[in-house]
């Protein structure tokens, strides 16, 4: 039997707000447990929350971002459970009216096709904290710093197909939210996490299959094993005559396998209604407007400008504008040098390959947008020519000199156009190698034009580079044709 | 001193009649006197009081005294005292020591006030007879045998009783109306939002108010002027300005229009307290009022209405109270679930645990429709009711309770405990302010007379139980038990 998978994402974000959601304690990562939890993450007898406007600001720009619909109120409801993580026994989410409504974000595919993939709502909440189970023997302890912290759940539509435009569309997220400034994030801090249901349903059939939800999965390599994982464990499972049952399972990443955490009948009945501690958000038209003209250009804007305007690729287009800090860096090439298929070729060539090859991101790359653009610059002006440029991009990436200027000063990279000194060094090579010139006037005429180019390398070698390559064999040409 | 008004203590502090400190430790040995029999003190704060009154004397030497500056005051255990055990009647709390001051905390000590210590009450303000406190029941100074109301029973008793000139209480349900009217004193619950709820431990988040309770209605126009207004801390206060409420106490009542809500003059209703009840709206009317009756037609929904909605918010609220972080933790807990289960049960009275269920079980999948959503729609037809009211009159009177103060441990039966908050509790729903004012006497026990006005009308409020004060003398009556511990 043929098989489709069905696949649903909730992604939390954690926002980018310097203090908490409902207090003013700190959200900075990695300082000591229990140091940035004031009296209300603590849920202390008597406390109030109160709702922190930059929270609201970060969720209504995603929503703009999305081109979602921005409800005029929205309201604040108590999902309840014990947990010892959870202070006030209740985490206040948004149930019944979340603050950013149905909305739509493109994703690209491999081969470079888009797909729109629908979302649901998305809704602010507040993280709870960390139980440290492994630090203290046969004890749990409870870090509060987390309390409190402000999230954005992104519900999406069953729109998805396959492992791979989950991870797509988690990445079209990643860069939204990125972009926007709302969420620095990053994946192994936990600022984006995902939940993932899957389900799998023959081929051609319309009603869903029963899904099961994977937690708390944190890459987006781990998106797609255990959405891989789950799409064969139930194939197998249905194919062998069995059912899947409703549930909420963990993907470990050690055994690469999605293990269950608990049914449907386990599942809690959070018992949700509206926080009274907490008055319905109301916004405005005026509001919204006023988000709307700060929000920045977007990736799908970008990619669609790159492409017209610069005229890129697609594919150079699509991977160029995925992170803001790389659109930035490649503008800024641009900029400086003017040409847009060389910057683009520059930063995902040489520039990737050594962040690459340093796991480094492009905000730490040692070569600065500045100095790249300087470098193209003096290839396009014939300063230095492609291998001596590569000679100054690894020389600044070292931090052996401030500009792609001073190491060709410094390291005499100058391009040789002087036509006297190239016909006097390729008088040299044509007289230190009679045997290769007799070959030469040997062979027959559509062999010349490679066995030019072992002058060509003996010139480049008596210049240590630094001749121009085309006039050097331009030259050469005529002057072992001469001997013909 | 004791059977002075907060006014006239000021007054003689001001001249130098008596030091802030003679006046607190007249105060504080009234407590060490009495209190063993009334019970209406969870934990006295004397040396700190002391101290305080030091201060307020200082700063009264230095010109730098306020209206209430010296005056001694006690606090209903639900507000968080910074460096006092806050217990909120309740065993769970009993080892609570609050690490931080509540707004209204706050205020009156900016204001100079001194607090000489926290009152006994119903557990986590649940009750109408303050016989559910984990630290037992108080007394009524009136007769020993009587309850003092609840769930500020505590800070009603101290007041009555002459042990305090002020306190502060909360009102949930009636929680201020019910205690003052069976101790005989004056209690005004303000509009929801006017004062702040910050560092007030919650029962019922979107009915809990604070307000003040005293002799007089005078006296809680001064407490008012401290403590109302907009607390950034609480989102639910009212950013509005907060009124001089001694400006207006003298205005006068010519003109007044009364509203008789005929749903509370009904069945149930103790014959000898509406007498009194009728008596005191006669007064008003030769104070110039004109009087008439009017309809409250969804009063009969309040109850069942607010034991849907006050169980709920209670049920989350009191989630809180786990045995992890702070309060009561069971000895030994084998497993987190048992930590959880044996710290409630052991740290819960029955009443909370009742109110507990009763919520969780309205707000499960399911039955929040048929309750919680329901009664949400009754809540508002009732503040409907009163708002169509107040088209019409300016004001509206009755009972504060059916019955004068009922026998400690007379009613077993909770539904009936329940029923006697059916003249207050419509109030907290519609969100609306309401006083009792001492209005005579039923078989020798005190009878409450209750004034609604609009949202914000405390002014007003204040201003028709002032004029009423003037006139009658209800409210300087004490109970001999206040004699006898002189």
């Amino acid at each position: 039997m043929q098989w489709e998978t069905v696949i649903g994402l909730e992604v939390h974000v954690q926002l980018a707000t310097r203090s908490k959601i409902f207090s003013g304690a700190s959200t900075a990562f990695g300082a000591e447990p229990n140091t940035q939890a004031c009296a209300v993450d603590l849920g202390l007898p008597g406390v109030l929350p109160v709702l922190n406007e930059q929270a609201v600001a970060m969720a209504v720009q995603f929503g703009l971002a999305v081109h979602a619909e921005i409800p005029e109120v929205s309201v604040f409801d108590r999902k309840n459970y014990f947990y010892p993580d959870l202070p006030k026994g209740y985490q206040t989410s948004q149930m019944y009216h979340p603050i950013v409504g149905a909305g739509e974000v493109e994703i690209t595919l491999d081969d470079d096709t888009t797909k729109r993939i629908r979302i649901h709502h998305a809704h602010l909440e507040e993280d709870a904290g960390k139980s440290l189970h492994e630090d203290f023997h046969g004890m749990t302890g409870i870090d509060l710093n987390r309390a409190g912290t402000p999230l954005l759940e992104i519900v999406s539509e069953p729109d998805m197909r396959s492992a791979k435009e989950a991870a797509a569309y988690l990445k079209a997220i990643h860069s939204i939210v990125t972009y926007l400034g709302i969420s620095d994030g990053n994946m192994a801090e936990g600022s984006m996490r995902c939940d993932v249901n899957v389900s799998v349903r023959p081929k051609g059939q319309e009603a869903f299959g029963t899904r099961a939800e994977v937690k708390n999965v944190n890459s987006f390599r781990f998106v797609e094993r255990a959405i891989a994982f789950e799409v064969e464990r139930q194939i197998e499972l249905i194919e062998d005559g069995g059912k899947v049952v409703q549930e909420t399972r963990l993907f470990d990443p050690e055994r690469d396998e999605t293990r269950s955490m608990r049914t449907k009948e386990e599942a809690n009945d959070y018992r949700y209604f509206p926080c009274p501690d907490l008055l319905p958000v109301v916004l405005d038209q005026a509001y919204l407007d006023h988000l709307r003209s700060q929000l920045p250009e977007l990736p799908a804007d970008k990619r669609a400008r790159f492409q017209t305007e610069l005229s890129l690729s697609a594919y150079d287009a699509n991977v160029l504008s995925a992170s803001r800090e790389m659109a930035e860096y490649f503008e800024q090439v641009n900029r400086v040098c003017g040409d847009a298929k060389q910057a683009a070729n520059w930063v995902q060539g040489e520039l990737s390959g050594a962040l690459n090859r340093e796991n480094l991101s492009i905000q730490n790359s040692p070569v600065s947008a500045q100095q790249l653009g300087e470098l193209i610059s003096r290839v396009l002006d014939d300063t230095i020519n492609g291998k001596a440029a590569k000679q100054v991009f690894q020389a600044l990436w070292n931090g052996q000199g401030e500009s792609a200027d001073a190491i060709i000063e410094a390291k005499g990279l100058k391009q040789v156009t002087d036509t006297g000194a190239i016909e006097a060094m390729i008088d040299q090579v044509i007289a230190e190698s009679p045997a290769q010139v007799a070959q030469y006037r040997d062979a027959e005429p559509e062999k010349r034009g490679k066995m030019i180019g072992y002058f060509v390398g003996q010139v480049m070698k008596a210049s240590r580079g630094t001749a121009n390559p085309q006039q050097v064999n331009g030259v050469l040409k005529t002057k072992l044709d001469a001997l013909l | 001193m004791h059977d002075k008004t907060v006014t006239q203590l000021a007054a003689a502090l001001k001249s130098g009649e008596f030091s802030s400190r003679e006046l607190t430790s007249h105060f504080l040995q009234r407590i060490e006197q009495a209190d063993g029999t009334l019970n209406s003190f969870i934990t006295v704060t004397a040396e700190q009081a002391l101290e305080q009154a030091e201060v307020a004397d200082q700063s009264r030497k230095a010109g730098n005294a306020g209206t209430l500056t010296g005056i001694p005051l006690a606090l209903k255990d639900i507000f968080c005292t910074q460096g006092v055990k806050t217990s909120c009647g309740s065993k769970m709390l009993d080892n609570f020591i609050a690490p931080y001051d509540a707004t209204v905390v706050e205020k009156l000590r900016t204001a100079g006030t001194i607090s000489l210590g926290k009152t006994n009450m119903d557990e986590f303000a649940m009750g109408s007879s303050n016989e559910n406190s984990h630290f037992g029941a108080v007394k009524n100074p009136w007769d020993l045998s009587a309850v003092p109301g609840g769930s500020s029973g505590g800070s009603a008793a101290a007041v009555s009783a002459g042990l305090v000139p002020a306190a502060m209480g909360t009102d949930t349900g009636g929680s201020i109306r019910q205690p003052a009217a069976f101790c005989g004193i004056t209690g005004l619950k303000p509009t929801y939002g006017r004062v702040s709820r910050y560092g007030m431990i919650a029962y019922a988040s979107s009915l809990d108010q604070a307000g003040p309770m005293a002799r007089t209605a005078e006296d809680c126009a001064h407490l008012m002027n401290v403590i109302a207004g907009h607390d950034v801390r609480d989102s639910t206060s009212v950013a509005r300005g907060v009124p001089d409420y001694t400006e207006t106490l003298n205005a006068p009542l010519s003109g007044l229009k009364i509203g008789l809500p005929k749903e509370y003059f009904g069945d149930g209703l103790d014959p000898e307290v509406e007498k009194a009840i009728r008596a005191a709206v006669k007064e008003y009317e030769s104070l110039g009022a004109t009087v008439r009756e009017v309809s409250l037609p969804h009063t009969h929904y309040a109850i069942p209405a607010y034991y849907v909605i006050a169980p709920a918010e209670a049920s989350s609220n009191l989630s809180r109270y786990d045995g992890v972080r702070f309060g009561h933790r069971c000895n030994a807990p084998a497993d987190l679930i048992d930590l959880y289960t044996r710290s409630r049960a052991e740290g819960f009275g029955e009443e909370v645990k009742r109110r507990i269920l009763i919520g969780t079980h309205t707000l499960s999948e399911g039955f929040f429709d048929a309750y919680y959503t329901k009664a949400q729609k009754v809540r508002r037809l009732i503040r409907q009711d009163f708002l169509d009211a107040f088209e019409d009159v300016d004001v509206l009177m009755g009972p504060a309770s059916p019955t004068p103060a009922f026998d400690l441990g007379a009613k077993k039966d909770p539904v009936s405990m329940y029923l006697q908050d059916i003249y207050t509790i419509a109030v907290n729903l519609a969100g609306i302010p309401g006083i009792s004012v001492p209005a005579g006497f039923a078989g020798g026990r005190p009878v409450g007379l209750q004034i609604l006005g609009t949202h914000f009308a405390e002014a007003q409020l204040l201003n028709v139980a002032h004029q009423f004060q003037q006139a009658t003398d209800w409210h300087l009556q004490l109970p001999a038990f206040a004699e006898e511990n002189a």
